[in-house]
C-alpha cells in the first residue's frame, strides 16, 4: 500500500486530472477536442509503455488493438444496437483476445524479430479485414447521425466520449502505475534486463510476457471504440493506421521509456506541438510553416533520440538526483 | 567543453518541448479583426450607419495538404480561394438589411487522415468563429466533419466527398457539390451502349476502397440492368503498382475495362494494360484521367476516357455567376495553370454558399438552408440542385458527369476531347481504341 | 484456366519479382553489416525515382546513365546519413536507430511532398514490347531484369573477392571481433550504410523506367522488402533477390486461384508464420 504515498504518482495523477478536468470546467468545446486528441495519445502510449517500457518489447503494430477494438465496437452498435458502454468494454474484449491469442506466439520472438512480426500482424488485420463483409470490407462501417439522439444528441455525445476518454487516461495511469510497483511489474522489469536470467530466477516468462500484452491491449481497444463512434464512421486505413503506432512510440521516447510519467509528458508534447505546427500562421518567406510540420517533427525527434534518448523524465532523473522522488 | 555544449543543447531540447506542452493556446487564435465582426453579428451593424455596414463571415475548413490527398485539395483551395477575392473585390454581398458581406477563410491541414479532422472543425467553428464550412476531401474525413457541422448548427458544402451514403447518415445541413459517387461511370456505360450495342462484357477492377468500392457497386448494378455481362469485379489494394496479376485475370474477349480509384493508382494501371497489350475497345477509368500529368504515361493514355465532375472544354450557360471561359480566364492569371475539375469544384462550392446568402438575405444558418433546399440553377460547373427528402438529404442531384477521352490532335499531341454526354461532346469517340 | 494464362502470370510474376529483390537488396545488407532496420529505406527508393524522372525529362540524359548518377549521389547520401543520424546510435537499443531512421524518413518525405506534392509522376520512356508466344515483355522491365542481374554479380564478387568486401563480411559477423583485428570499423560501416542507399537508388531509378509513382511510392516496396526479408533470409543481400523472386511469383500466381485482395492477407500471413518458425528467414541467413 505504501507505493500509493509515493509523490511521483501525484505527480502524474494531478498533469492528468488537470488536463481532463479543465475541458469540464470551462465547458469549452475547442478545449474538449484538443484535450480528447491529448489524451487518446496519453493512454495510448500508457499502454504501449506497458509492453514496451516495462518489458522491453518494442511494438509497431499496437495500432492493430486500436483498430480491432474499433471494429468490434462499431460493429456492435451498428448491427446489434449495442449502446456505447457495452460496446466500448466489448472493443477492449475483443482486443485483449487477440493480444492472448498472438501472445504466445509471437513473444517468443526478441528484439527487432518481435517488432517486425508486430508490423506483419497489423497489416494482415488490416486486409482481412477490408475482405471482412461483417465489418463492411472496403467501405467500412457507418453510424447513422440518429444514433447520438439516445446520448441527448450530437453535443451530448461528444462529451460523453470526451468523460470516457478522461475515464481511461485516468485509470491507465492507476493502472501503468500499479503494474510498475507490482511483483509482476517486476517480473516484468526482470525480463526486461535479462530474460534468460529471469527465467532461471523463475519467473514464467511465456505467461508473465503474455499477461503484460493483453494488459497493454485492452486500452486501445476501448479508445478505438470511443474515436470512430465520436467520427461516425469507420474504414481499414484509418482504423490500421501504421503511422499511429509509430507516433506512440515516439512520444514515449520522448517522456522516457519505462517511467510512469514519460509517456504522458511525450505524449502531451508531442500532440501540442504536432497542434501547434499544424495550425499556425508563421511563414518560412513565401511558404507557410505548416507545409514543413512533417521536416520540422522529424528533425525534432532526430535531434531528442541523437543527444537525450533517455526521454525527457528519464534525463530529468539523471540529471538531476532530487527530482527522483518526484518523478516516477 | 564537448560535454557540457551537449548538455546545453539538450537543455534547450527539454525547455523547447516543455514550452510547447506547456503553452497557452494564445498564439492560434484567430485574428482579432475577424473575431469580434463575426462574434457579434447583429450589434455592430445596428449601431452605423446602415448604408456602410459590413461585416466579414469566415469560412472554414480543412485541406490535405500533406498525405496522398494534397493534390485534389490544393486544387480545390485555389478554385475556393478565387471566388472569394472576386466576391470581395465586388464589394461583397449584400444582406436584406443592406450589410456587405465579404469574406476571409481560415483552413488547417489534415494531414489526409482522420486524426484530428474534429478536433480542427471544432476549433474553426469555436474558436476561428467560421460561420460557413467546407468538407475536407474524402468521404470519411467528411462524414466526421460533418457531426462537428450538425451540432454547431453550420452549413457545410462538401467538395470530394462522393459517397451516397453520407448523404444517408441522416445530416441536414450538408450540402453536395459534386456528383455522387453512385453516377461515377454509369455515364460510362451509356457512351458504350452508344457507340457499340454489340459490345457486352465489362471487367470492372477498382481501388479497394471506401469511394471506388461504392462506385464499382453502383456500377455494377446499373451495367447489369442494362443489359452487360460483369465477367470481372476485383479490387486491388491501395498503393498497388503491380497491375499485372489482376490485368493476366481480365478474360481475352472482354469488350470494356472499367474502374479504376486514385490518382496513382489510376495512372499506373492505365499504363499496364497499355504495357500488357490488353486487346479492349474500350476504356473508362476514375479520377486520374482528367488530370493534366496524366499525359505523361504517352500513348497509353490514348484513348482513355474518364469521367469529370467539370471540364473546361463543356461550355454550360450558366444563369448564375461566370462563364466557363471568364472562370478559366480568371483562374490560368491567378494561378498559372489550366483549371482542373477539383479547381472549378473549389469555386462552386463558394457560389452555392453566395447563392445561399443572397437567396436568404442573412447569414443564419436556418435561412440559408431554406434557401440551399430551394436551389435550382445552373453554373459554368453545372447544374446544382440538392435531394431534400429526409433519406437523402443533401445529395446533388442537378448536377452530372462528363465524359473526356484522351485523343490525338493533328500535330499528334495528346488533348483532352469531351466525348458524352452527346449534347455537350466536342469530338467524335475514338472506338474501339486497341 | 489454361496453360498460357499460368505461363503469363509465372513470367510477369519474376519480373517484378527481380524489381522487388533490388528493392530489399539495400535493407538487407544494412541490416546484415549493422543489425539497424532502415525506416528511411521507402524514402530513399522515392528519391531514386525522382532522381532518374528529374534527370531524363528535365535535362533528357538517357534514363541508364541517369541511374549511373543517381546511383552515386545514393551512395554519397548513405554516407551523410549515417554520419549524421546513425553513428551515434549505432551501440545503443535498437530502438534508437530504428526510430532515428524513421525520423529521416520524416524528413525526406516531408521536402518531398513541399517540392513535388503528390501528383503521379511518369517517365512516360519506352523501349517497346517484345512478343514470345503468348507473352508481351516490356524492354524496361527487360534491361531491369538484366540491370538486377548486373548490380547482384557486382555485390557479390565485391563482397566476396576484394578486401573492402571482406572487411564488410566481418564486420557484420563480429563487429568486435573485427575491431580487434584492426578493421575500421566506423568506416566500414558509413561505406555499407551507403552502398545500402545506392542499392535503394538504383531500385528507384529503375522501377522509374516502367512505372508511375509519387514521393510516397517507395513506401510500398520497404513493406515488401519486409517479407522478403524472411522469405530469403534477413541480412542476407544475396537472399533478397531469391525472396523478391519467390514474392514476385506468389503475387504472379495467386490472384489465378482467389480474388486479387485476399492476396496481401496472404502475403502477411506467410510473413508472420516464417518469422515464428525460423526467425532468420527461410532461407537460412545468420541469426
Amino acid at each position: 500500500m505504501k507505493q500509493w504515498l509515493h509523490p511521483g504518482f501525484w505527480v502524474a495523477l494531478l498533469i492528468v486530472l488537470a488536463l481532463g478536468l479543465a475541458p469540464i470546467f470551462s465547458q469549452n468545446a475547442g478545449l474538449r477536442e484538443t484535450g480528447f486528441t491529448i489524451l487518446l495519445a496519453i493512454s495510448m502510449a500508457i499502454s504501449l509503455n506497458i509492453i514496451m517500457g516495462y518489458t522491453g518489447y518494442v511494438s509497431f503494430g499496437h495500432v492493430v488493438f486500436y483498430g480491432l477494438g474499433g471494429y468490434t465496437g462499431m460493429y456492435l452498435m451498428d448491427t446489434w444496437g449495442a449502446p456505447l458502454p457495452l460496446a466500448v468494454l466489448g472493443g477492449g474484449a475483443a482486443a485483449a483476445l487477440l493480444a492472448f491469442l498472438l501472445g504466445k506466439a509471437i513473444l517468443r520472438l526478441r528484439g527487432a524479430y518481435f517488432a517486425l512480426a508486430t508490423i506483419g500482424v497489423n497489416e494482415a488485420v488490416r486486409t482481412f479485414v477490408s475482405n471482412f463483409k461483417p465489418f463492411g470490407g472496403p467501405t467500412g462501417i457507418e453510424l447513422q447521425f440518429s444514433v447520438y439522439k439516445q446520448y441527448g444528441g450530437a453535443a451530448d455525445a461528444l462529451w460523453l466520449t470526451y468523460y470516457g476518454v478522461v475515464g481511461i487516461a485516468v485509470f491507465a495511469l492507476v493502472f501503468s502505475y500499479y503494474i510498475k510497483t507490482s511483483k509482476f511489474g517486476l517480473g516484468l522489469m526482470s525480463i526486461r534486463e535479462d530474460e534468460d536470467a529471469a527465467e532461471v530466477m523463475g519467473v514464467v516468462t511465456p505467461d508473465t510476457k503474455t499477461l503484460a500484452f493483453v494488459a497493454s491491449a485492452f486500452l486501445p481497444g476501448m479508445l478505438g471504440v470511443l474515436f470512430f463512434f465520436k467520427n461516425g464512421n469507420v474504414e481499414p486505413s484509418d482504423a490500421f493506421r501504421l503511422g499511429f503506432s509509430i507516433e506512440s512510440l515516439v512520444m514515449i521516447m520522448l517522456g522516457g521509456q519505462g517511467t510512469l510519467l514519460g509517456p504522458v509528458i511525450g505524449a502531451l508534447g508531442y500532440q501540442r506541438l504536432r497542434g501547434l505546427l499544424l495550425t499556425s500562421d508563421v511563414m518560412i518567406g513565401s511558404l507557410p510553416l505548416k507545409d514543413f510540420q512533417l521536416v520540422i517533427a522529424g528533425l525534432l525527434m532526430l535531434i531528442i533520440i541523437l543527444f537525450i534518448p533517455a526521454g525527457l523524465v528519464g534525463w530529468l532523473r539523471q540529471r538531476f538526483a532530487w527530482l527522483r522522488r518526484i518523478l516516477v | 567543453m564537448k560535454r557540457s555544449l551537449l548538455n546545453v543543447l539538450a537543455l534547450l531540447v527539454v525547455l523547447s518541448l516543455a514550452l510547447a506542452a506547456c503553452g497557452s493556446p494564445a498564439p492560434t487564435e484567430a485574428p482579432a479583426a475577424e473575431a469580434p465582426a463575426a462574434a457579434e453579428p447583429e450589434a455592430p451593424a445596428a449601431e452605423e450607419a446602415p448604408a456602410a455596414a459590413e461585416k466579414t463571415a469566415v469560412v472554414g475548413f480543412t485541406a490535405s495538404l500533406t498525405g496522398k490527398l494534397n493534390v485534389e485539395s490544393t486544387r480545390q483551395n485555389n478554385g475556393f480561394n478565387l471566388w472569394m477575392e472576386q466576391v470581395n473585390a465586388a464589394g461583397g454581398i449584400k444582406l436584406a438589411d443592406g450589410t456587405m458581406v465579404k469574406f476571409a477563410s481560415k483552413f488547417y491541414d489534415d494531414e489526409s487522415n482522420k486524426d484530428r479532422v474534429q478536433e480542427l472543425y471544432t476549433k474553426l467553428v469555436t474558436e476561428d468563429n467560421a460561420d460557413f464550412l467546407i468538407s475536407p476531401y474524402s468521404s470519411g474525413l467528411a462524414d466526421a466533419s460533418a457531426v462537428i457541422a450538425e451540432q454547431y448548427g453550420k452549413i457545410m458544402v462538401t467538395t470530394g466527398a462522393a459517397s451516397d451514403s453520407t448523404y444517408q447518415k441522416g445530416y441536414t445541413l450538408v450540402y453536395q457539390a459534386y456528383t455522387p459517387a453512385s453516377a461515377y461511370l454509369t455515364g460510362s456505360a451509356d457512351l458504350l451502349a452508344s457507340l457499340d450495342a454489340n459490345a457486352k462484357k465489362i471487367a470492372i477492377i477498382h481501388e479497394n476502397d471506401k469511394f471506388s468500392t461504392d462506385v464499382a457497386s453502383a456500377l455494377e448494378a446499373y451495367a447489369l440492368e442494362k443489359g452487360y455481362e460483369i465477367v470481372l469485379n476485383e479490387g486491388y489494394d491501395s498503393g498497388t503498382t503491380d497491375f499485372a496479376p489482376i490485368i493476366n485475370k481480365i478474360p481475352a474477349d472482354v469488350d470494356a475495362v472499367m474502374g479504376g480509384g486514385h490518382f496513382a493508382d489510376g495512372q499506373q494501371f492505365a499504363k499496364s494494360l497499355f504495357d500488357k497489350g490488353v486487346k479492349t475497345k474500350f476504356i473508362s477509368l476514375l479520377v486520374a484521367p482528367p488530370e493534366p500529368t496524366f499525359a505523361e504515361i504517352g500513348d497509353a493514355a490514348l484513348g482513355i476516357v474518364g469521367p469529370s465532375q467539370w471540364e473546361p472544354l463543356a461550355a454550360f450557360t450558366p444563369d448564375y455567376g461566370p462563364t466557363g471561359a471568364e472562370f478559366i480566364e480568371a483562374y490560368k492569371a491567378a494561378y498559372g495553370e489550366e483549371p482542373s475539375y477539383h479547381a472549378a469544384g473549389g469555386y462552386a462550392a463558394g457560389l452555392i454558399l453566395q447563392k445561399g446568402i443572397e437567396t436568404a438575405g442573412s447569414l443564419d444558418a436556418e435561412a440559408v438552408k431554406a434557401a440551399l433546399d430551394g436551389v435550382d440553377m445552373m453554373t459554368f460547373f453545372g447544374k446544382i440542385k440538392f435531394d431534400t427528402s429526409a433519406e437523402n438529404h443533401g445529395l446533388q442531384i442537378g448536377h452530372s458527369m462528363v465524359y473526356i477521352q484522351w485523343q490525338k490532335d493533328a500535330g499528334g499531341a495528346l488533348i483532352k476531347q469531351v466525348v458524352w454526354p452527346a449534347e455537350g461532346k466536342t469530338a467524335e469517340s475514338v472506338y474501339p481504341i486497341r | 484456366m489454361n496453360a498460357g494464362a499460368i505461363l503469363t502470370s509465372l513470367v510477369d510474376g519474376l519480373l517484378i519479382g527481380v524489381v522487388y529483390g533490388i528493392a530489399a537488396m539495400g535493407l538487407n545488407l544494412i541490416w546484415g553489416v549493422m543489425r539497424v532496420i532502415n525506416l528511411a529505406h521507402g524514402a530513399l527508393i522515392s528519391l531514386g525515382m525522382f532522381g532518374v524522372y528529374l534527370l531524363f525529362s528535365g535535362l533528357g540524359l538517357n534514363p541508364y546513365l541517369a541511374l549511373v548518377l543517381v546511383a552515386l549521389m545514393g551512395l554519397l547520401m548513405g554516407i551523410l546519413i549515417y554520419a549524421i543520424a546513425i553513428t551515434r546510435v549505432i551501440n545503443a537499443p535498437y530502438l534508437s536507430t530504428l526510430l532515428a531512421t524513421f525520423s529521416i524518413n520524416m524528413i525526406v518525405i516531408g521536402l518531398g511532398t513541399a517540392a513535388f506534392t503528390t501528383t503521379p509522376r511518369d517517365t512516360g520512356f519506352s523501349l517497346g514490347n517484345v512478343e514470345v508466344g503468348p507473352l508481351t515483355l516490356q524492354g524496361t522491365r527487360l534491361i531491369a531484369a538484366l540491370v538486377t542481374l548486373i548490380v547482384t554479380a557486382i555485390l557479390y564478387t565485391f563482397l566476396y573477392r576484394t578486401r573492402t568486401g571482406k572487411y564488410i563480411r566481418a564486420v557484420s559477423n563480429n563487429r568486435s571481433a573485427a575491431e580487434l583485428m584492426g578493421i575500421p570499423s566506423s568506416r566500414i560501416l558509413a561505406l555499407s550504410f551507403g552502398i545500402g542507399t545506392m542499392l535503394a537508388a538504383i531500385a528507384g531509378g529503375l522501377i522509374a523506367t516502367f512505372f508511375s509513382f509519387t514521393i510516397l511510392s517507395g513506401d510500398v516496396y520497404q513493406q515488401k522488402s519486409f517479407i522478403i526479408g524472411v522469405l530469403g533470409g534477413l541480412g542476407n543481400p544475396l537472399g533478397a533477390l531469391v525472396g523478391g523472386l519467390i514474392l514476385g511469383v506468389l503475387e504472379g500466381v495467386l490472384p489465378l486461384a482467389m480474388p486479387n485482395t485476399w492476396v496481401p492477407v496472404i502475403e502477411f500471413v506467410l510473413f508472420i508464420l516464417i518469422l515464428l518458425v525460423k526467425p532468420s528467414g527461410l532461407l537460412g541467413g545468420k541469426k
